[in-house]
């Protein structure tokens, strides 16, 4: 790894070109590309208008059910014996995921730039859940691309999805999972540019998609500060949060990236081992390349194939990461570390009795490296891990898992 | 002056439109594939498009997703790919060829070092669906340093305040793709098609070549009656597939079943403008 000098700020990317450092940019092909432009400018004008951030802001308050607490979890605490943990409890928000605060502004701007149809994909369904979600609640079509094999492990989404009047299509072409989904995403909105709007539900995809879905998703670390501020006088010490694109971690980094002296720490999907090859881990296992619209660390072959990522959670199962998190990599801001499907497992069963939180698998992970670094900490050390998602969706999966291991 | 420029320079003297043929390097095998690309001129292909096979394809349609999983379940890579160019070029010195494909492995590959191995193979020109001129930078400009032709592609959606940008380093021939949709998609209007290509020509004195959702003679035709040349791809590999056995290997009859569809096509694309001014 290229360690860079540091920058005077961690928060000016993305350039006009939509680049961090290297990573990111706009890599698709040149029909999406003046739609891509389009919205680039629709985004810069939303951004700057006050009544669109102040109609979003009623609509998080009263709808999504914002904000989402920060809890102090105390026996979790105790059990570590270490640095005090606090989870950002964004399994409480309507949809049950972080998800909902990026699809929101999304629909937003797809209504206000007088788009019809909105097409979103999805891994574990949490980002088709909210997608069908506010297309249900602002009258819009809803299409969502999702892997076959999702389909097929994550149905209860499935059907919250399609009781909310959206249309799954089960994507067969490729590995049949969240990257697949993306590949047919992008094939139906080349294919109906006009009036469709393409709600990526991740910080990846061509520019200017990493940059605004962070921004939606900043609200994270914003209230996280506020919080945190109110209940015990300074900032937290520690960020950890789960990684798959890596939006629930973005929200939560992005307003702490200039506040050096925190630690911050993204958690990867080691499937069943980095060592085996079957993981999801882009930045431990893989390396620079371009996909979907954006060059960032990629799981792939010696010819430049991408390969199938394993995760036991959905929605960590994807070979790739938003760009920006490439980026605070390299320049060695925020420390990747990674969480096998056992320990995922083993974390998701201890917060659910220790806690009375079930947690969904992705943040699972995050959880399961904030217990061995709580334990390393003293005290006083505040540490705040994003409670990403609710594990509803995860029981069966779960259940299944611990079957087969006794 | 490169083989393609030679080539629609000798079109134009012949008074019609050219063919411009795509199959996947590799499919359904390395060898057949190779047979495949030598029988294409004789049958009456123009330029020769090898498609570079990419796990995640995603301006193509079910067809040339195929293709490109078969060939790389054969074994195919990039290494390869510039073997099959090297192995035609020595056998045919004037047919033009294009790599299409995917950026990343050509990325993976190294820019420079893929530069000079495709140059040193005999190809001609390069597309790569997923670099639009704002990325310019990475490959177009080595490209067009390194003597070879960067054919980009125009969309319906490209207007006309775009097009300067589009056009600006495009060499060789302009592809036109004739639908806003991915390769092997529904048939386009030619009506439309040709007043596009219309639009094409008032920026630019490049050759037009068009593409996407043609599959028989007759479209060939229509199309060819206002633009230099059309492409065909998906129909192709699609013959490919027919023609496998239940195991999806090789039979007697792939190449042929190649050869056969090609000659057709050239007979639509060839006849076009005489029936046109009959």
């Amino acid at each position: 790894m290229n360690v860079l000098p540091h920058p005077n700020s961690y928060r000016t990317g993305p350039d006009e070109h939509g680049h961090f450092g290297i990573y990111g940019g706009r890599f698709v092909a040149e029909t999406l590309m003046p739609l891509i432009l389009d919205l680039e400018k629709a985004y810069a004008d939303a951004r700057a208008d006050p009544r669109f951030r102040k109609e979003m802001d009623s609509h998080l308050a009263t709808y999504v059910g914002r904000p989402s607490p920060l809890y102090f979890a105390e026996r979790l605490t105790g059990h570590c014996g270490g640095a005090k943990i606090y989870f950002k409890r964004e399994e409480l928000n309507h949809t049950g995921a972080h998800k909902v605060n990026n699809v929101l502004g999304q629909i937003m701007l797809a209504l206000r730039m007088g788009k019809t149809r909105i097409i979103a994909e999805t891994g574990a369904g949490m980002h088709g859940v909210a997608t069908a979600t506010l297309c249900a609640k602002f009258g819009l079509p809803c299409i969502v691309y999702m892997g076959a094999v999702d389909v097929e492990r994550q149905k209860p989404n499935v059907l919250r999805m399609k009781m909310l009047g959206a249309e799954v299509r089960a994507v067969e072409s490729g590995s049949r999972t969240l990257k697949d989904a993306m590949n047919e995403a992008l094939r139906d909105w080349v294919t109906n540019v006009a009036e469709t709007f393409y709600c990526i539900g991740t910080v990846a995809g061509p520019h200017p998609y990493p940059a605004m879905v962070r921004d939606f998703q900043s609200i994270i670390g914003e209230e996280t500060r506020e919080q945190m501020l109110a209940a015990e006088g300074r900032l937290p010490d520690s960020l950890v949060a789960c990684i798959g694109g890596g939006s629930n971690a973005m929200g939560l980094f992005y307003p702490f990236l200039d506040d050096r002296a925190i630690e911050i720490y993204g958690v990867e999907a080691a499937g069943l081992g980095l060592a085996t090859g079957k993981h999801a881990a882009s930045i431990a296992g893989g390396r620079p390349g371009v996909l979907h619209g954006n060059r960032t660390y990629l799981l792939m072959n010696e010819d430049g194939q991408i390969e199938e990522a394993h995760s036991i959670s959905a929605g960590l199962d994807y070979p790739g990461i938003g760009p920006e998190h490439a980026w605070l990599n390299d320049l060695g801001r925020v420390k990747f570390l990674s969480a096998t499907d056992d320990e995922a497992v083993a974390a998701f069963a201890l917060c659910s009795k220790l806690e009375g939180i079930i947690p969904a698998l992705e943040p699972a992970h995050a959880l399961a490296r904030a217990i061995d670094i709580a334990r390393q900490k003293p005290k006083d050390h505040l540490m705040v891990v994003n409670l990403s998602g609710r594990g509803d969706k995860d029981l069966a999966t779960v259940a299944d898992y611990l079957q087969r291991c006794t | 002056m490169t083989r393609i420029d030679a080539r629609f320079a000798a079109l134009k003297r012949e008074g019609r439109a050219g063919l411009v043929t795509f199959v996947m390097a590799g499919d359904p095998d390395h060898e057949t594939s190779a047979a495949i690309l030598k029988a294409l001129p004789e049958a009456g292909a123009d330029v020769i498009e090898i498609g570079m096979p990419f796990t995640d394809p995603m301006a193509d349609g079910p067809a040339i997703q195929a293709a490109g999983l078969r060939a790389l379940r054969a074994g195919q890579n990039l290494v390869k790919t510039l073997e099959l160019a090297r192995d035609f070029r020595s056998a045919d010195q004037a047919t033009p060829i294009v790599l299409m494909g995917y950026y990343n492995p050509i990325y993976i590959y190294g820019v420079a070092r893929f530069l000079v191995d495709a140059k040193a193979a005999g190809v001609d020109g390069l597309i790569v669906v997923d670099l639009p001129p704002e990325e310019d930078a990475e490959l177009c400009l080595p490209t067009l340093q390194a003597g070879l032709n960067f054919i980009r592609l125009a969309t319906p959606t490209t207007d006309d305040r775009r097009l300067p940008a589009v056009l600006a380093n495009t060499s060789g021939f302009v592809y036109y793709v004739s639908i806003t949709g991915i390769t092997g998609g529904a048939a386009p209007d030619t009506g439309v098609v040709v007043e596009a290509v219309r639009r094409i020509k008032r920026h630019t004195g490049l050759p037009v070549a068009v593409g996407f959702g043609v599959r028989d003679a007759g479209s060939a035709a229509a199309i060819a009656r206002g633009a230099e040349a059309v492409v065909v791809g998906s129909a192709l590999v699609e013959k490919v597939r027919l023609s496998l056995d239940a195991a999806g290997k090789a039979t007697p009859a792939t190449v042929a079943a190649v050869a056969s569809l090609v000659a057709e096509l050239a007979a639509g694309v060839r006849n076009a403008r005489q029936q046109a001014a009959e």
